[in-house]
């Protein structure tokens, strides 16, 4: 029982970073209709700004995540206005494919161009915190997690807050359920889109830099939670920002239960399984709404 | 047909220039560059086959990549089987791994495939690992290197990919030229119209993911004999893979054998001597490459080189043949005598749909009887097309039965419907647009026939039906409403039905426009076809119609002859207003 316990904290912990990344993902999809394959990419940008924010000037990965949130809005808005404008805006069915392939050329240009410049070496960032645990009666919490966990609810809360209390949120959200009728109201769908894209990547990078206090940084990281990412958003219903967020809790329980039942090895096959079985069963995820059939 | 021979021919030509290039050159090198563009252009046509062809983007082909080359070489090493019979049941394996991924996955549509094919590399890399299969080298048999694929002249590495290419190639242009081929192309271009024309989609995509599973499980066999020798998850399972499969079939283009072959010979050289001269120094180089090829082909030509070039050539021709073409004569009017209403064709009993709680149709149940021409009138969201949804399978009714011909047709898919006998026409046309009207027509006609040069003279005589012979040659995008009514009229009649469903078949017509169809529509009638037409104006019904029913709300209203039924208070109280009734009563 106690075993139980300490595998569904660890999974809840873990799944708390799962779903702040996640919540950047389903952003983007939820007003762009994009499916960024990229995002895993930002995710380890991010991962390393923060390690060189530690190196260089000494601060704290909890801040540092923090203080990685404007360059990367900067960047994500930057890689809108170049490249994802050009793939966006017309007929969704028709430009779908356009953008997952731009994305995944993103994606493969990112990878490989850090793999060039910073060598494949992993590298770590080395806090008093990361091999601590509180201790919560006989159920161990790693420090690095729960601080992490604790900062990716607070961001999440705020996008949740911005999104739903300011005007700028809800042109964003009248943006994503109809751009055209957005569009007569006054709303510049167009600077939304590169808000919410910007916004996204900012998040992921974030979360980027609460994984790096307990997770080796690498160039090819991005590829071991690209399609975690997939799952959670996909789970929670394509788009579904509270979605998003409860399916990275999920992914994180389900990765972290597996482990009961299965070698460690196999740890993400969990996962892939939950994933497809969702797709199966309820295409929507857990929060979405149907789209038309015919 | 000069066109298909000259088809042939211009892969033979590509096989025997493989062949001089393959003599030609001498240095080992270049010969392994030779072998992986060879390889490359096999896999970016396999992958052509189902997301090409069939439009079905998947992320996943590497799957049957890594299976190909893990089941060929764990044959070698654990049963000392040769490669050259290994491969057969790899390919086996690959097929059974198509079924068993497709069975569930083309229930998703869109982007949900496309994500789903994504699990299925990571799951094999993931369980490859666990099975300890790392690293599997292929163990050295210097008896008999022939048999076991391990020559040391690497001419006969390129010959082998070569012949893996060509067997791949003359596959790919046999799809391109049957009746496969042009089902799989109108699923791609719009799932519903094709259903709704005969085509069983899900079966046509199983199809083109089995066919495209072949050739990529030999090309990972031979690339592991060729080119690493050392399978690992990652060399075949990995994001690497599909990735050089992306970017040969994006530059090049898809939907055509050519475009694969295009891209490979362009992009795997640049690649290769980027990898060889600054690869060591630059280990990511060619990734980065291929990444920004896939960006800079897709925000600058999306379609692929071969697409760009061809239609450019195209647009030269066609002004140059540019000429003022006939408008198309309204036909003399063959009203006549309204024959007598045969046997039921058509029996709707107690059909109920609802969606979230909206009662679309309850307990709707009328006749269609053969020959005739019975009117569905209602007003907005009466329930007409859902009642049309359900006819022809594109919904199952929750109660109630469809009969054609005395059989039940209820529940089965739309394909099934047509090719007893159901045809049908959109509320807006749905057109395949990247055909040809007269391949539009074409896809109709292959219900009844396989032969593609048969089938085009069909469509052709359907389309000579609704005068619209002289347009056969135009992009559905270049036709005015009335043509565009017109072509998919002639597309449902190529599949020789017993009964039209016709959709607002007059809207957005001109008054000329209107006259036309109407006159079109007798004709089917009196060609011995039954219909069944939607419309809204009852002004148009009234002229056209023998017999109607009135929905509203999902229920039906009244069933009879026009004049009766415009008598009736309820029907004018629901649709038609005070002011028919007073302009009903007044003598006329």
């Amino acid at each position: 029982m106690a075993e139980l316990v300490q595998y569904v904290a660890t999974g809840l912990l873990v799944g708390g970073v799962y779903a702040l990344m996640s919540i950047g993902l389903a952003l983007i999809f939820g007003v762009m209709r994009v499916v960024n394959f990229a995002q895993g990419d930002f995710m380890m940008l991010g991962m390393y700004l923060t390690y060189f924010y530690a190196i260089s000037g000494r601060v704290d990965p909890l801040l540092g995540a923090l203080l990685s949130i404007p360059p990367f809005f900067v960047l994500g808005w930057l890689v809108h206005r170049g490249i994802l404008a050009r793939v966006t805006g017309g007929d969704p069915a028709r430009q779908h494919d356009a953008q997952l392939i731009v994305t995944l050329g993103l994606s493969l240009v990112i990878t490989n161009a850090t793999t060039m410049i910073l060598t494949p070496t992993p590298r770590g960032i080395p806090t008093s915190y990361a091999t601590q645990a509180f201790a919560v009666g006989p159920v161990l919490l790693n420090q690095a997690r729960s601080y992490a966990f604790a900062m990716a609810l607070v961001l999440a809360a705020a996008v949740y807050l911005f999104l739903t209390r300011t005007d700028v949120g809800k042109a964003l959200r009248a943006a994503a359920d109809d751009p055209e009728a957005a569009g007569y109201q006054g709303i510049d769908v167009r600077a939304m889109h590169a808000l919410a894209f910007g916004t996204g990547i900012a998040l992921v990078a974030a979360a980027g830099g609460l994984l790096a206090t307990y997770y080796p940084i690498e160039p090819t990281v991005a590829g071991n939670f690209i399609v975690l990412m997939f799952v959670a958003v996909v789970l929670g219903g394509l788009g579904s920002i509270p979605g998003a967020f409860v399916g990275g809790l999920v992914i994180g329980l389900v990765q972290s239960l597996t482990l009961l039942v299965l070698p460690f090895q196999l740890q993400n096959t969990g996962v892939f399984i939950a994933f497809l079985l969702v797709l199966y069963l309820r295409p929507q995820g857990l929060f979405g709404r149907r789209l038309r059939a015919v | 047909m000069p066109s298909r021979s000259r088809g042939w021919l211009a892969v033979g030509a590509v096989l025997a220039a493989g062949l001089v290039l393959a003599f030609l050159i001498d240095e080992r090198y270049h010969h392994r560059v030779l072998t992986l563009v060879f390889l490359w252009a096999t896999m970016g046509l396999a992958w052509n086959i189902i997301s090409g062809y069939a439009g079905q983007i998947s992320f996943g082909h590497q799957v049957f990549f890594g299976i190909g080359a893990y089941v060929t070489v764990l044959l070698v090493v654990k049963a000392g089987l040769t490669p050259w019979i290994g491969m057969g049941v790899a390919v086996a394996a690959a097929v059974l791994a198509a079924v068993l991924i497709g069975l569930p996955t083309f229930r998703l549509a869109g982007i949900y495939f496309g994500l789903a094919t994504l699990a299925y590399p990571l799951i094999f890399r993931i369980v490859m690992d666990w099975l300890g299969y790392q690293e599997v080298a292929i163990p050295m048999k210097r008896d008999d290197p022939g048999w076991f694929m391990q020559f040391t002249e690497p001419r006969s590495f390129v010959l082998l990919a070569l012949g893996v290419l060509g067997a791949t190639l003359v596959l790919s242009r046999a799809i391109e030229t049957s009746r496969l081929g042009y089902r799989l192309r109108a699923i791609r271009e719009n799932e519903q119209a094709a259903e709704a024309m005969g085509v069983n989609a899900f079966r046509g995509k199983m199809a083109a993911y089995m066919l495209s599973a072949t050739p990529a499980a030999v090309a990972g066999a031979v690339y592991i004999h060729a080119i690493l020798f050392i399978v690992t998850p990652d060399a075949v399972f990995g994001l690497l893979v599909i990735s050089q499969t992306l970017v040969v079939c994006m530059v090049g283009g898809t939907g055509t054998l050519w475009g694969p072959l295009i891209g490979a010979a362009l992009m795997v050289p640049v690649s290769e001597i980027l990898d060889s001269t600054v690869g060591d120094r630059l280990p990511g180089i060619q990734g980065v490459v291929y990444g920004a090829a896939l960006v800079v082909i897709t925000l600058y030509a999306p379609e692929g080189l071969y697409w760009r070039v061809r239609h450019a050539l195209r647009a030269r021709a066609d002004r140059a043949a540019a000429v003022g073409r006939p408008p198309i004569l309204a036909p003399a009017d063959e009203d006549g005598a309204r024959p007598g209403a045969g046997p039921v064709l058509l029996e709707v009993r107690g059909v109920s749909k609802a969606f979230l709680g909206l009662q679309a149709l309850s307990e709707v149940s009328f006749e269609v009887r053969e020959r005739e021409i019975l009117g569905v009138i209602g007003p907005n969201g009466a329930g007409k097309t859902t009642l049309f949804n359900v006819l022809n399978g594109f919904l199952g009714p929750e109660a109630g039965e469809v009969r054609l011909l005395g059989e039940a047709v209820t529940g089965l898919r739309p394909s099934e419907c047509c090719r007893r006998g159901m045809g049908r026409t959109f509320q807006v046309v749905r057109t395949f647009p990247r055909f040809t009207v007269l391949e539009n027509v074409m896809v109709g006609g292959f219900v009844r026939e396989r032969r593609v040069g048969r089938v085009r003279e069909l469509a052709l005589a359907a389309l000579a039906q609704v005068g619209m012979a002289e347009r056969a040659d135009a992009l559905p995008g270049g036709l005015t409403t009335l043509e565009l009514r017109l072509m998919e009229l002639a597309r449902c009649l190529a599949t020789s039905p017993r009964v039209v469903l016709l959709d607002e078949p007059l809207a957005g017509l001109s008054a000329d426009g209107v006259d036309v169809m109407i006159a079109m529509i007798r004709r089917v009638r009196n060609a011995g076809i039954t219909v069944v037409i939607i419309e809204h104006t009852m002004q148009a019904l009234l002229r056209l119609a023998d017999r109607l029913v009135v929905l509203d709300q999902g229920r039906r209203l009244a069933e009879g002859p026009p004049g009766e039924v415009t008598r009736q208070p309820a029907v004018i109280e629901a649709y038609l207003g005070k002011r028919w009734l007073a302009r009903a009563g007044s003598p006329s």
